[in-house]
């Protein structure tokens, strides 16, 4: 038995070979992104002062910047607004306590208007919503149609044909069948968010649904024996067999999935009028003040910092629940 | 030993297969019997069927006419009583070699051993193809012939009644293989396994079985003949070497193997017979002809 070496797959061999080629020097970590990007913001600037548009000149890196200053002076002062109107609110209803213990006291929210940071954190939550009702469907589904054949021909057309639709014609029918069905007196959620949300669900539903049926279709015939020759139960077997195996797809599923829905949640947002990133430009570019087009690219410059957040954040899930630890994730 | 009575019974097993509408019959008429603990090897040229035999007896393939029984239940679904090692180990990649195990086990055995006993039957298992000192790493970091150890450890840890082997030791170097081909000797030895192996392998035939059945080309293969091996054991392949009587029998197989039934891919030749056996014993490309395991 001792005699039985370990040895180095041909696969592991490589990337070990590629890691020394490509090991992060301060060269290729730094100094040429560095270069890539000054190259870019000089390249920015040059064609910004050659567009003159009907508001103004066209923001280069100098106004965006100043743009994101203001946001966020403006963010920080909203907030303040808000804890001062929290703080005499309390102060106001101690006092009416104090007098008359009996006393009906009003709590109300503070209705100020929502600042940049606020409607990130409204478009993070439509699209988490969206991604998630998706999943809900997807997943089971994709595995569903991977385990049988049948199933997947019986599905397969449906894919292929609402697969390209543009969320932009999803819009209107989502909106109005939720405002014919969704008629709580005191909703929960608003309608908006739920259009945006459920919009979102239907364009990133696909490349999840694709990806799980073909990882799971493509188990290796024989682990599937060896299950069948163990006899385990159908649950077992989709629980220790099938979603392990297919995890490297479903992650590669969910990762466009993500990318898909954050893409077509700014599209969503401005025509649901839902309160988040989409809507903020929107709202500028009705706006039509002399800062509007740099706080437009301020939003520009978050969707693309979150977009890749997100698909960094789905890259690291990927790399911690996939087994196969020779796969090159990037 | 060995009881005479009838333990697994393949009767008149013959299956057609349907592709796009064309018929392709792979086998017909086989006809095998085995006896309680007898190690039976099915040879033959790549394509004659001896997979599909192998997979009707474990229930993954369910034949056209006859049928497979065992201790008088016919077969008609897969099961932990005939547990198969796959030729490529198929671990679950995902899983680490005690998990391998675990997962049979857990199969098997949930309702009559309980937690302690299994862990230490998983343990047992893995002892016996001498893995207990990997238990927690994951197949991708032990080397083809370890994993193949795993393979049988969980095979013989859900005690099958019968142990189906498809080309078990075919994917291993010479060296491994001959280890391997040892750990199996001694593990029939001690406990008396039913065994059918498929091979490609004339050494490792004669060296493990106790009858050896070969098979004719497909389409439409059967069993040609069968060699009764009655070397004693405990067999040592060195002394073996030299053995008058393993010389013959290895001679037997090569005989049927590239005289009677020569290789399809070699049907064109116009050589004649005699000498194409000659020439494929020599430097053939089929790997039955390659003696370094011995």
């Amino acid at each position: 038995m001792s005699n039985d070496v370990v040895t180095l797959r041909p696969d592991d061999r490589y990337r070990q070979m590629v890691a020394g080629v490509t090991s992060k020097t301060f060269l290729e970590g730094m100094l040429l992104p560095a270069i890539g990007v000054l190259f870019f913001l000089l390249l920015w600037q040059g064609a910004a002062d050659q567009i003159e548009t009907s508001l103004g000149q066209f923001p280069g890196p100098a106004q965006v910047w100043e743009q994101v200053q203001n946001l966020s002076a403006e963010h920080q002062q909203e907030r303040q607004k808000a804890a001062e109107f929290y703080q005499r609110q309390e102060e106001r209803n101690a006092k009416k306590l104090a007098q008359n213990p009996d006393a009906t006291v009003k709590w109300r929210d503070y209705t100020g208007k929502p600042t940049f940071v606020d409607q990130i954190g409204t478009s993070l939550l439509t699209v988490a919503a969206g991604f998630l009702i998706a999943n809900l469907v997807a997943i089971p589904l994709g595995i569903v149609c991977g385990l049988s054949a049948a199933m997947y021909k019986a599905m397969n057309p449906i894919i292929q044909v609402f697969k390209p639709v543009s969320p932009l014609a999803w819009l209107p029918l989502v909106t109005m069948v939720v405002s014919a069905t969704y008629t709580a007196d005191d909703p929960l959620l608003q309608k908006s968010f739920l259009n945006s949300a459920i919009t979102v669900a239907l364009c990133c539903l696909w490349p999840t649904l694709i990806n799980t049926t073909v990882g799971v279709a493509g188990i290796d015939r024989d682990l599937v024996n060896v299950s069948r020759v163990m006899a385990l139960p159908w649950r077992t077997h989709i629980r220790k067999i099938v979603i392990p195996a297919a995890i490297p797809m479903i992650f590669t599923g969910l990762r466009l999935s993500l990318a898909t829905g954050w893409m077509v949640l700014i599209a969503a947002e401005m025509l649901a009028q839902n309160p988040g990133l989409g809507k903020f430009v929107w709202d500028e570019f009705q706006n039509g003040s002399s800062d509007s087009l740099g706080r437009i690219m301020v939003a520009v410059l978050a969707i693309g910092f979150i977009g890749f957040a997100l698909d960094k954040l789905m890259l690291t899930l990927q790399k911690r629940v996939t087994w196969d630890k020779s796969a090159v994730l990037r | 030993m060995i009881s005479t009575e009838k333990y697994l019974d393949i009767t008149g097993v013959g299956i057609e297969f349907d592709t796009n509408g064309k018929k392709f019959r792979a086998l017909r008429e086989v006809n095998l019997k085995l006896a309680k603990g007898e190690f039976v090897s099915l040879i033959g040229h790549s394509g004659c069927g001896k997979s599909t035999v192998l997979n009707i007896v474990a229930g993954l393939l369910r034949a056209t006419e006859g049928g497979v029984a065992l201790e008088g239940k016919e077969v008609t679904e897969p099961g932990p009583d005939r547990a198969v090692v796959f030729q490529n180990h198929s671990l679950m990649p995902w899983l680490t070699v005690y998990q391998n195990v675990e997962l049979a086990v857990n199969q098997v055995f949930r309702k009559t051993k309980s937690r302690a006993e299994r862990r230490e039957w998983i343990e047992h298992n893995l002892r016996l193809v001498n893995m207990d000192h990997a238990l927690d790493k994951l197949p991708s970091e032990i080397s083809g012939g370890m994993k193949q150890r795993v393979g049988i450890a969980r095979c013989l840890a859900m005690e099958p009644k019968v142990l189906l082997m498809d080309e078990p030791f075919g994917a291993l170097d010479a060296l491994t293989r001959a280890q391997l081909q040892d750990s199996v000797m001694e593990i029939q030895a001690a406990l008396g396994n039913t065994v059918i192996m498929i091979t490609h392998d004339v050494d490792e035939a004669v060296l493990l079985s106790d009858r050896i059945v070969m098979m004719t080309n497909g389409p439409a293969a059967t069993i040609g003949e069968i060699l009764e091996v009655k070397l004693a054991r405990p067999r040592d392949r060195l002394e073996l070497a030299e053995d008058p009587d393993f010389v013959h029998l290895r001679q037997q197989v090569l005989e049927f193997l590239y005289a009677k039934h020569t290789n399809p891919t070699n049907r064109t030749s116009t050589l004649p017979v005699r000498e194409t056996a000659a020439e494929a014993e020599t430097g053939g490309k089929d790997p039955s002809a390659n003696t370094e395991a011995a």
